[in-house]
């Protein structure tokens, strides 16, 4: 490790890395200002050249992204009557009517299932097997470490096949507990490994007096070690999280008409009446949200966690 | 309040043996000290007393109980640790009131023995902050708050002031041992220091290897130790050690050391062979007409008293003489050595040959 300058740096230099980093910060932002913006475009504007900075926003993506629509002819639109709602107001003016309601909303219930489900089990037992690696004397300690981790050293989706096999003979296919499993069992070793290193930096002094002073075993770990460990708890969470959130492959293998998470699902937006894109970045925007929220109120653990074992305390 | 009995206790860690069969008695409301090098053994015992580790063999008895193979939890006991193993999480009152609420004591009750702790170890003022940000000093008193508070059958120390500078150190020492004469609580206490342990113990068990070298006051240990490895690490400088080839009989009371008789306390036991005189520096006189003989090789001032090193015909021997004495380096001088405070030793297995000084007081544990 190289060591730290000890001089303050320049005003100058300042500047100039305050400009570096807000430069930086721009392009990668670009992307995400671009499919928050065309979720707000029509969908003549979104497909618009050049792109059209300036634009007057309309919500009609994220109505097509939640509601199934028909073209009707001018005569059954006028049979129809006035629209009734702002939202059928919206899609009249094209000429369709609502139909009904997407899948959309089912997606996403499905992602925040699998997604939080396969997170919560991923910590209960990533930290329990991280308490026991990392305080008693477990036989062949290293050896299940080591294979722990090697569960992680090909791409998941290399054993696809195989698991859509066995997914089938157990009946786990389309199935949230299948998904819910399968996204656990490929975060698993990063929360085991990660949260190791979060407890073993827990001096075993505080456990032996808590103790010694009248708790169980048990007891002292929920009291004394868990509120220690929250931060690595927390970031661990972030990082399993965002897999299963994201993940694509596994998803559009193993899911399809009950278990399916919203990343396949977006792609199918593409609507009825040509390429819908303003309602696939709906789709895509509001995929964005969950995860958003739960990394801003957690920032401050995951910048930790990002930079664990980098730095010493 | 109690009495501590470990007998034939032994603790293995796999292939490695951490203690060996220790057996002492620590009475009620004594000051104990566990001392020695680190890796003697001597933290392992103390754990085994607390309960935080199992004995592999041997008893354990607080107050007349056999604990051996009891949780900490029931052993009513309160332990100071050396990093305070105060929990961050929590406020000064928090972490004092802690062990009170496992008990399930009532709020008032509580609220009035933490409040009487603060004011013994005079921490009033800082009940309400975090312990983020104590000096070490007060961090060491929140955990002896913590251990007081309960007031437990004993207290076990684990190296309390190791963490602290060393100017403060003293003054903690002071206050501790303040603090056991007002509460009489039997205490035990593992330090490496040896100062320390003189300056705070009642008794001190000496440990080297996992072995219990000697048990007793800290002047008997002092004087009278029982193996070399004694004599050695307590007193600085550590006493001299003669080697010579020769032997006593039962009742003799000289030996002849390369040609010179010494006088030493009248023998118990005789030996013949390999034997080790032990000096301590303080007991080398300078005498002209002495016929052991020495020349001075080094000369360090200390203010009061000055350390001599002498080079003689058995090795390097230091004298801890007056300042006022004047020498001169390279110069041959008489050494005398105060009859009634030499030990011998089997210089093979290092145990004290028993004397009329020593008799009684040579504690093996």
């Amino acid at each position: 490790m190289s060591s730290y300058s000890v001089t303050e740096p320049s005003p100058r230099q300042k500047w100039v890395a305050g400009i570096l980093v807000v430069g930086y910060a721009l392009i990668t932002i670009l992307p995400l200002v671009w499919i928050i913006a065309t979720s707000f475009k029509t969908p003549s504007d979104a497909i618009a050249y050049p792109p059209k900075t300036f634009f007057t926003p309309t919500v009609e993506g994220y109505v097509n992204v939640f509601t199934t629509r028909t073209r009707l002819s001018t005569e059954q639109l006028q049979a129809l009557g006035e629209p009734t709602t702002w939202y059928d107001k919206l899609v009249r003016k094209d000429g369709l009517v609502i139909s009904g309601p997407s899948r959309f909303a089912e997606r996403f219930t499905n992602s925040v299932i699998i997604g939080f489900g396969s997170t919560v089990l991923c910590i209960v037992l990533g930290t329990a097997a991280a308490y026991a690696f990392s305080r008693f004397k477990v036989p062949l300690k290293d050896d299940l470490l080591f294979f722990i981790l090697s569960t992680r050293m090909m791409p998941p989706i290399a054993v696809a096949i195989p698991i859509f096999l066995m997914f089938r003979s157990l009946g786990l296919s389309d199935t949230h507990a299948g998904m819910i499993l399968l996204y656990t069992a490929v975060n698993l070793s990063l929360s085991v490994w990660l949260l190791k290193g979060f407890i073993d930096e827990i001096p075993v002094e505080y456990e032996e007096a808590a103790l010694i002073d009248g708790y169980t075993r048990f007891q002292a770990f929920y009291k004394v070690v868990l509120p220690q460990a929250a931060t690595g708890i927390a970031s661990t969470a972030i990082f399993c999280l965002i897999f299963a959130w994201n993940e694509y492959a596994f998803a559009v293998l193993l899911t399809s008409g009950n278990a399916q998470t919203a990343p396949p699902f977006i792609p199918t937006i593409i609507g009825v009446s040509g390429q819908d894109w303003p309602a696939v970045a709906a789709g895509a925007t509001l995929f964005l949200v969950p995860v958003m929220v739960f990394t801003i109120l957690l920032r401050k653990h995951l910048l930790r966690g990002i930079t664990f074992g980098a730095v010493r305390k | 309040m109690a009495q501590i009995r470990i007998q034939n206790v032994r603790k293995e860690f796999g292939a490695f043996t951490a203690v060996r069969s220790s057996s002492f008695t620590i009475e009620d409301g004594e000051f104990f000290m566990l001392l020695g090098p680190s890796g003697c053994g001597k933290t392992t015992t103390l754990r085994m007393m607390a309960g935080l580790e199992l004995p592999t063999s041997g008893e354990i008895f607080i107050d007349g109980e056999e604990v051996g193979m009891k949780p900490a939890s029931q052993r009513d006991i309160a332990f100071v640790f050396q990093m305070f193993a105060l929990y961050p999480h929590m406020n000064v009152r928090k972490n004092i009131s802690y062990p009170l609420v496992s008990q399930g004591m009532k709020r008032e009750e509580v609220k009035t023995r933490v409040a009487e702790v603060a004011r013994i170890l005079r921490i009033e003022h800082i009940l309400d902050k975090p312990v983020g940000g104590l000096s070490g000093g007060d961090r060491q008193r929140v955990a002896l708050g913590r251990a007081i508070v309960r007031r437990p059958k004993a207290f076990f120390m684990d190296e309390p002031l190791g963490a602290l500078d060393a100017e403060f150190r003293e003054h903690m020492a002071e206050e501790l041992r303040a603090l056991h004469d007002r509460m009489g609580a039997t205490t035990v206490y593992v330090t490496h220091d040896q100062l320390e342990a003189m300056q705070m113990g009642d008794k001190i068990v000496v440990m080297n290897h996992g072995v219990v070298e000697q048990f007793g006051r800290p002047q008997q240990i002092y004087d009278w130790p029982a193996t070399k490895f004694v004599a050695q690490f307590i007193g600085s400088p550590s006493m001299n050690f003669l080697e010579f080839e020769g032997m006593i009989g039962i009742g003799g009371s000289s030996v002849d050391l390369g040609g010179v008789t010494v006088n030493v306390p009248a023998a118990r036991e005789g030996r013949d062979g390999r034997l080790t005189l032990g000096v301590r520096p303080e007991h080398v006189k300078f005498r002209d007409d002495a016929a052991y003989r020495g020349r001075v090789s080094a000369v360090e001032y200390l203010g009061t008293t000055q350390i001599v090193t002498l080079s003689t015909e058995h090795g390097e021997v230091k004298a801890r003489i007056s300042s006022a004495q004047l020498v001169r380096e390279e110069e041959l001088v008489g050494l005398d050595f105060d009859a009634r405070t030499l030990s011998l030793f089997d210089a093979e297995s290092g145990k004290a040959l028993l004397s009329e000084g020593n008799e009684g007081v040579l504690g093996h544990g």
